[in-house]
């Protein structure tokens, strides 16, 4: 399972899972613009680079995420498919996005206003797994 | 539950409640409303009454429910001097708010054109998730949205320069700085002024379901039941967003560096005085006017699509703004405490400001009654039109509910109703609904809400509000 959703009173809870720290990032954003949109309708079409840097991992996912966010409204776009290198010892995420221009065909679901810090947390057990909530 | 009664609908949450409480909490509801709050929303309610500088108590309004931090329905003032400033206590919409326009129209008028006036408003006004604005704005266009609020609208013919007289604030949040606001953020906000956005904002057109109190009415413009008004209820946008997600960051960095303790992450603040806090408070003027020019082009909009099809001007349909309200947002205020005048930082996350009468910042015409307090319903009930109290200035910093407040998830709403059997029982009560997706509908859907009646009730028992008029909906759009 790359991701699931919990409940959460007004909003909505993402618990998503990875083998590695990369692919924990990848599958969080993953399931936030699934929240949106069906992201298998959304077209690999434009690509965007996104740096970010933070104080911890949990610091660094949410501003991976929030950038993810911003740039959708700023281009007006959906995206689909995220790859990302984390370095954990500086801290920061060197990332790519892929998507297209926000279509009808996208099936557009709510709007995801922001990643939130309540509870966020990202940590390895047995697997790499990153729990946070989303503003809606 | 540590809940002490201090009347039928005033409860206080004491201290012993959770560890590190500087204040008890203090909440606002009728037994049925109590019976709903989750233990979460008071545990976050506990965790305000635990940040530096807390003044009286962490206050819960009726439609508290769990937040992400601050709980939705939250109100919490902190003092200027001792006190902190914190961006979660305003939240990610930042002056998140509700316009009610007026008409000379009774029901009967647009019975045969609700659908139609629906239809020309869903086209007009932008709605739905990420939906660039019809408004094309330069960065520097932009950092005078930020400047001048709703007044920047008016000037550009975005609705009447007497609206302005009827917002709180006028429309305008003073000494906001756009230098504070990150590139980021600005462009995020440029594309989209004047768009309604998604999930629990819309549109709507409504009629005076009942009318409580004549006389506040009459002064607020509402003159019979039957009387046709509009709602509009929308926030700051992704501009907004970016400015609290970008604040938070700071905030973090700030709270560690002050060696403030916080038991939740988002309660991230800085001292009142501190470089981190003003800069953040200047910045969210600057989100707090977007919201005022946000909301002034929509309603710009909204007159024309009535023009549009009831052939008649907005003038002479009497479209005037009856009032419009901010419910998520921190100011700096006077209040007394304890005795005394103070300054302070008032947060309300999910709250509205209810100033009783003969208060500065309220319109000259509403001096005697108190402010106007606009809480919008889920869109199968009602909504209501309430007055500030002096009970409220003495208790609760001048503040009131927001609104039903959600009951159940929006998870658990999809699957408990369906979209489309939604609209098809909206219909049957003669509401017509438009909105970019049913999967949202049902989200939204009526019995995902609190009963906003009970609600009400609550916050006029305590006496922290007056009721003036329910109103109820007839058409609804959604983003």
């Amino acid at each position: 399972m790359k991701y699931e959703y919990f409940d959460v009173t007004a909003d909505v809870g993402v618990k998503a899972f990875g083998s590695t720290i990369n692919e924990v990032f990848e599958n969080s954003a993953i399931a936030v613009f699934h929240l949106m949109c069906s992201t298998k309708k959304v077209a690999h079409l434009k690509q965007i680079r996104i740096q970010v840097k933070s104080t911890d991992l949990e610091g660094l996912i949410r501003e991976w995420l929030t950038q993810l966010l911003g740039l959708k409204d700023i281009h007006g776009m959906m995206f689909s498919k995220f790859k990302v290198q984390v370095d954990e010892k500086k801290m920061s995420l060197d990332g790519v996005g892929w998507g297209e221009e926000t279509q009808e065909k996208h099936l557009i679901k709510t709007e995801v206003k922001a990643v939130t810090s309540h509870l966020i947390e990202v940590k390895k057990n047995k697997q790499w797994q990153a729990k946070f909530i989303l503003d809606l | 539950m540590a809940l002490k009664k201090i009347s039928d609908c005033e409860w206080e949450l004491e201290k012993g409640y959770q560890k590190g409480m500087l204040v008890p909490g203090r909440i606002f509801a009728n037994k049925t409303i109590l019976r709903d709050i989750e233990d979460g929303a008071l545990r976050q309610c506990a965790n305000v009454a635990s940040i530096p500088g807390i003044l009286k108590y962490s206050i819960a309004m009726p439609d508290i429910h769990y937040g992400y931090g601050f709980p939705i329905g939250g109100v919490a003032a902190f003092d200027s001097d001792t006190g902190v400033i914190s961006p979660g206590g305003v939240g990610f919409d930042i002056n998140c708010g509700v316009r009610l326009l007026k008409t000379n129209l009774s029901i009967d008028d647009i019975k045969p054109n609700i659908k139609e006036l629906i239809d020309n408003i869903f086209q007009n006004v932008p709605s739905g998730v990420g939906k660039k604005g019809k408004i094309r704005l330069s960065i520097t266009e932009l950092e005078d949205v930020f400047y001048r609020g709703a007044e920047w609208a008016a000037d550009n013919e975005y609705g009447w320069k007497k609206d302005l007289d009827n917002i709180e604030e006028n429309g305008r949040m003073l000494n906001s700085d756009p230098n504070k606001v990150s590139d980021f953020a600005k462009k995020r906000g440029a594309p989209q002024l004047g768009t309604l956005g998604s999930g629990n904002h819309f549109l709507e057109i409504q009629q005076v379901d009942k009318i409580f109190d004549k006389d506040l009415a009459n002064a607020y413009g509402i003159l019979d039941e039957g009387q046709v008004t509009v709602m509009i209820h929308t926030g700051s946008r992704g501009c907004g967003h970016q400015i609290c997600s970008d604040y938070l960051n700071e905030m973090e960095r700030a709270a560690k560096k002050y060696g403030i303790k916080i038991p939740d992450r988002q309660l991230a603040c800085a001292p009142a005085k501190s470089i981190e806090a003003q800069n953040y408070y200047d910045a969210m003027k600057c989100g707090v006017n977007y919201g005022f020019a946000n909301r002034q082009a929509i309603t710009h909009w909204t007159r024309e699509s009535f023009e549009n099809v009831l052939h008649e001007d907005s003038e002479s349909l009497d479209m005037q703004t009856i009032y419009e309200v901010a419910h998520n947002i921190a100011k700096l205020e006077e209040h007394v405490v304890d005795g005394t005048k103070k300054q302070v930082y008032v947060h309300r996350k999910g709250a509205t400001r209810a100033f009783g009468p003969h208060t500065t910042g309220i319109p000259k015409k509403y001096q005697d009654y108190g402010q106007p307090v606009i809480i919008p319903g889920d869109m199968g009930s009602a909504s209501y039109l309430l007055a500030g109290t002096e009970k409220a200035m003495k208790t609760t910093f001048g503040s009131t509910c927001h609104g039903a407040g959600r009951k159940i998830s929006r998870a658990a709403a999809k699957r408990k109703f369906r979209g489309d059997a939604v609209i098809k029982a909206m219909a049957k009560q003669g509401i017509y609904v438009r909105a970019t997706n049913k999967t949202m509908i049902a989200e939204e859907a009526h019995g995902a809400y609190k009963d906003v009646n009970e609600v009400v009730r609550s916050a006029v028992e305590s006496g922290i509000s007056k009721v003036v008029a329910k109103l109820t909906p007839v058409g609804v759009t959604k983003g």
